[in-house]
């Protein structure tokens, strides 16, 4: 007899992924600017770091939310003793509120169709428990967040069927793309529940566009029993406000409130990137649809954000002229990190998808790949962490199609690190260039040798003309 | 069980829309009852006082006391801040090291030192509400059957099963022996189940236990391990109210077992324990849930899983100092037992004076009240209801009827006294004694006038006279047409225990 459940014994987990594995060999000799400054620089870790002074500052302004006290008067009992699953609603009116401030209050949220989750790892999850049963698939673009081939299919039994996004088009869905994955699904004979996009995207950094939701949500419009959810982790990364539509922006100025799409349209949302506390585990679903919330709420059990956790930042959120401050801050910090990064890598011949959000850029070295294979760019990605000492993450971990674009995350260390980060880059790449150099020079010389050293030599040279030829091409 | 169908297909998932996660059951009308009308010393004395939650409430005042001699264990004080960066940024579902450290320390401690617990087997989760799925997930597939004492905590049939797709098969106790758990019931129903084609992965239960606040015994833990041990089957024990037992009685955990046994006697990749801080230290909203598995491969599986429901990293915080606190934690054990103890002597000594018994027990938020001679019916479940029902809305207490924690037996409720302050456990003694007593006066003719002596005489001749004429007196009360309100539409809190 089986000792222990399927579940427990498959690998949906997807930890032994690549993605992971760059993490281990991060912990096992992690960059430290005096104990380890030849340590490996974690840049596959999409965290926000940026703006822990305001934080701070806040705190220390605030005493009160510190101690369990309201008012002066300790309310520690009733944190302690408060397990209710609706919420602390002081904390989901400011969140509620925190969102709509986050898209530039052009829509509202009500408190009431908020359900709160441990991190949005839960949330993903849970919404799945929800619209999906075992066996069902959600369609969701490429490239797209590893974690989700464990949040959305581990437990729940849920497939993914990637919708192909391609750098020809800047990685933007397509109605074909979107069709193709829809039939692949059929040709399963998986039922597909709906689409699950992150706007703003993780890996790309992208916002959604127009086009892109008139797309998704034409698509769920045909089928009464299609969702659409909208993975809006990065709502406060975006550089400009004003670029970030969000999906319940686009429900309203289609008019689509009465309509029963309004209520197949669900957020996920998360105070660990815009706020930079995952260590908090603090996530939210937001839907329009009653049932949704009350399965959602009770589901929440399996996972409530603690009490005392909900109080500080009901506190910290609360309190408008901070949070006001906080996103103008945050973007602006965020903006000028990124410009550092993608001038950096352009300073070495690396373009990055031009991106308009996010804690990472999506970074094309598809040039410097032997092949176009996503072998070479395990190959490629290994020498990054090895002698480069950069643990960045490699698209195939992302399931991207084409092989050679990383992620490089930039928020997670400071201005210094990065610099570093960039200095162990290009040497690597200026090292790569020189021996492409060297080797080119070698082949002229050899040129009167053997056949058999001519084959080798020009196998070597065609892959290395290959290179050059792309170089040409930037 | 329906799905959401409409035009053939289905909006939503069948988890979403079937009823297992048990919400719409009656028995939330007691607790909407209250909620419409909540007891309080002054403001509405008259309330009704809620006693069918199993929260401790009685030594919150020695945390707080800790918390605030202890500011360096916040990242929001000035001493702690300069921690905030870190912790706020700490997700690593290992847990802080000295979280984990500080929980197996406490666990040692709270089961007096006996036994001590490894920090790398110790694994988070989302209170012991995610720890039970959690261990569901990793033991068994949908389908699967685990066993599970009865009577047993209501909402195991949520965590359990909802989401999980694993069956219970219950393995009924009853009074006539104390509802004491024998390997001889496990083991027929184990049989049973497999008579009907069932895989069984396990057995699951409380010790001590929910509802009954009853411990097993060192020998009947012992043979329960040899069992699974030679079926092959797992043995997951929820100790979440370990440190609830009254001073000067030892709790003996399945680790204690595990060790006193012959490496043959028990094979350790089967056994588990589930662990929270909600009822020994009173914090449910903190979330601290915990489990614990001698199987290497339970614990790597389970960490992976609890990034659905890790400690919020300020909570670990703060808890890990507060748990590596020798002075404290030996202190808050004491007392929390010693006041515990206090508690349940005066509720049951109350009790005892109007003629209700309840079951023996040692440990617990809560007691096994025996109110069968009250029972209009004793066979019949209808009649338990009808009494809830009269406790709820007249003697105004909400309590929990038997048969929502499965027992077989109509007429036992669970009656939680540690959630409240003495004042008000006096009040609920009151009005306890004064219907009882109301209610022998009005039979007046024939009780002699010494209405102390009949109560406090145990001749079993009278005792009989008096049941008899209080069920005369409740029937009365029915014929009355005092019919409960209709069955409300569930206000659904969360189920608390």
């Amino acid at each position: 007899m089986d000792l222990f459940s399927r579940k427990a014994t498959c690998n949906s987990h997807g930890q032994d992924s690549s993605y992971f594995l760059g993490w281990e060999e991060y912990e096992k000799n992690p960059y430290d600017v005096i104990k380890n400054p030849h340590g490996i620089i974690q840049m596959g870790l999409a965290e926000n770091q940026l703006c822990f002074d305001l934080l701070e500052s806040w705190l220390a302004q605030n005493p009160d939310a510190a101690c369990f006290k309201r008012d002066g008067q300790s309310i520690f009992r009733e944190l302690a003793l408060f397990q209710d699953y609706h919420g602390l609603s002081s904390f989901k009116n400011a969140l509620a509120n925190f969102m709509s401030e986050n898209r530039g209050n052009r829509v509202s949220f009500d408190s009431n169709n908020l359900v709160l989750t441990a991190g949005a790892t839960s949330a993903n999850e849970t919404l799945m428990f929800c619209l999906a049963d075992p066996g069902d698939a959600f369609l969701l673009p490429t490239p797209y967040y590893p974690g989700f081939d464990r949040d959305l299919k581990w437990r729940t039994g849920v497939e993914i069927i990637p919708i192909q996004c391609s750098s020809t088009n800047g990685f933007r869905i397509t109605k074909l793309a979107l069709e193709e994955a829809y039939e692949q699904a059929k040709k399963l004979n998986l039922n597909v529940k709906g689409v699950l996009i992150t706007n703003p995207s993780n890996p790309l950094g992208t916002t959604t566009t127009r086009t892109e939701f008139s797309i998704l949500l034409d698509f769920i419009s045909r089928n009464k029993y299609m969702h659409l959810v909208s993975d809006e982790i990065y709502s406060g990364t975006v550089f400009n406000s004003s670029e970030f539509i969000s999906v319940m922006e686009i429900l309203k100025n289609k008019q689509l409130e009465n309509t029963d799409v309004f209520n197949r349209v669900h957020i996920v949302y998360s105070l660990s990137k815009d706020l930079g506390l995952p260590g908090f585990r603090v996530g939210a679903i937001y839907s329009n649809d009653k049932d949704v919330i009350s399965a959602a709420t009770k589901m929440s059990s399996f996972g409530l954000v603690s009490s005392q956790t909900q109080y500080l930042l009901s506190s910290l959120l609360s309190d408008k002229k901070f949070s006001k401050n906080y996103l103008r801050e945050n973007q602006k910090r965020l903006k000028n990190r990124q410009r550092k990064l993608v001038s950096g890598l352009a300073a070495m011949g690396i373009r990055s998808l031009k991106s308009n959000a996010g804690l990472f850029c999506w970074v094309d070295m598809r040039h410097l790949l032997i092949s176009k294979t996503f072998e070479a760019e395990k190959h490629l990605w290994k020498e990054i962490v090895y002698d480069v000492k950069l643990n960045i993450s490699p698209g195939s971990s992302c399931h991207c199609e084409e092989p050679g674009w990383f992620r490089v995350c930039f928020a997670n260390m400071s201005e210094d690190t990065l610099k570093l980060a960039l200095k162990r880059l290009k040497k690597f790449v200026d090292d790569g260039n020189s021996k492409r150099r060297y080797h080119i020079s070698e082949s002229q010389r050899l040129k009167g040798s053997t056949k058999k050293t001519m084959t080798t030599v020009s196998n070597w040279v065609f892959r290395l003309s290959f290179h050059d030829r792309e170089a040409e091409e930037r | 069980m329906g799905s959401l169908k409409k035009n053939g297909g289905a909006i939503l998932s069948k988890i979403a829309t079937n009823d297992q996660h048990g919400e719409n059951s009656e028995y939330f009308d007691g607790w909407k009852a209250y909620d419409k009308d909540p007891f309080h010393l002054s403001r509405n004395p008259h309330g009704i006082i809620q006693m069918g939650l199993a929260e401790n409430q009685l030594c919150l005042d020695l945390i707080k006391d800790w918390i605030k001699e202890n500011p360096k264990a916040s990242i929001c004080t000035p001493e702690g801040v300069h921690q905030f960066e870190d912790i706020a940024n700490f997700q690593d579902y290992h847990g802080l090291k000295e979280f984990r450290q500080a929980i197996a320390h406490f666990m040692g401690k709270a089961r007096g030192g006996r036994v001590t617990f490894d920090p790398e087997r110790i694994v988070m989760s989302g209170g012991a509400t995610g720890a039970n799925e959690t261990i569901m997930f990793c033991l068994a597939d949908p389908g699967d059957v685990f066993l599970v004492p009865s009577p047993y905590y209501a909402a195991f049939d949520r965590d359990l099963r909802w989401r999980t797709g694993v069956e219970i098969i219950p393995v009924h106790c009853s009074s006539s022996n104390n509802f004491k758990l024998t390997v001889e019931a496990v083991e027929w129903a184990y049989q049973k189940a497999q008579e009907s084609n069932k895989k069984v992965k396990g057995l699951i239960l409380t010790n001590p236990s929910n509802p009954l606040g009853t411990m097993l015994e060192k020998d009947t833990l012992k043979n329960l391990v040899r069992f699974v041990t030679r079926k092959n089957i797992h043995l997951v024990v929820d100790e979440i109210y370990a440190a609830t037992v009254f001073a000067g009685v030892n709790f003996v955990s399945v680790a204690e077992v595990v060790n006193d046994l012959d490496s043959y006697e028990v094979n350790v990749d089967l056994i588990h324990i589930v662990y929270s801080l909600s009822k020994d230290m009173g914090l449910p909203g903190f979330r601290v849930g915990i489990v614990y598995s001698y199987n290497d491969s339970v614990v790597s599986c389970a960490r992976k899983m609890s990034s659905f429901g890790l400690v919020s990293s300020q909570t670990q915080l703060m808890l890990a100092s507060m748990l590596s606190d020798d002075r404290f934690v030996e202190n808050f054990l004491m007392e929390s037992s010693r006041r515990l103890g206090i508690r349940h002597g005066v509720f049951t000594l109350g009790l005892k004076k109007v003629g209700i018994t309840c079951l023996s027990s040692d440990a617990g938020l809560f007691v096994w009240m025996d109110l069968r001679h009250l029972l209009r019916d004793r066979n019949s479940f209808e009649s338990e209801i009808e009494l809830w029902r009269i406790i709820v809305n007249i003697v105004k207490l909400n309590v929990s009827p038997g048969s929502s924690f499965r027992c077989t037996e109509p007429g036992w409720f669970r009656v939680c006294f540690a959630n409240m302050d003495d004042d008000t456990l006096h009040v609920a003694l009151q009005r306890i004694q004064d219907f009882v007593s109301k209610n022998n006066n009005k039979i007046s003719e024939k009780a002699s006038d010494n209405n102390d002596q009949i109560i406090q005489n145990n001749n079993a001749k009278k005792q009989k006279w008096r049941q008899s004429n209080l069920r005369l007196s409740f029937r009365r009360l029915y014929e009355d047409g005092l019919s409960s309100p209709g069955i409300m539409s569930p206000h659904s809190p969360l189920l608390r225990a």
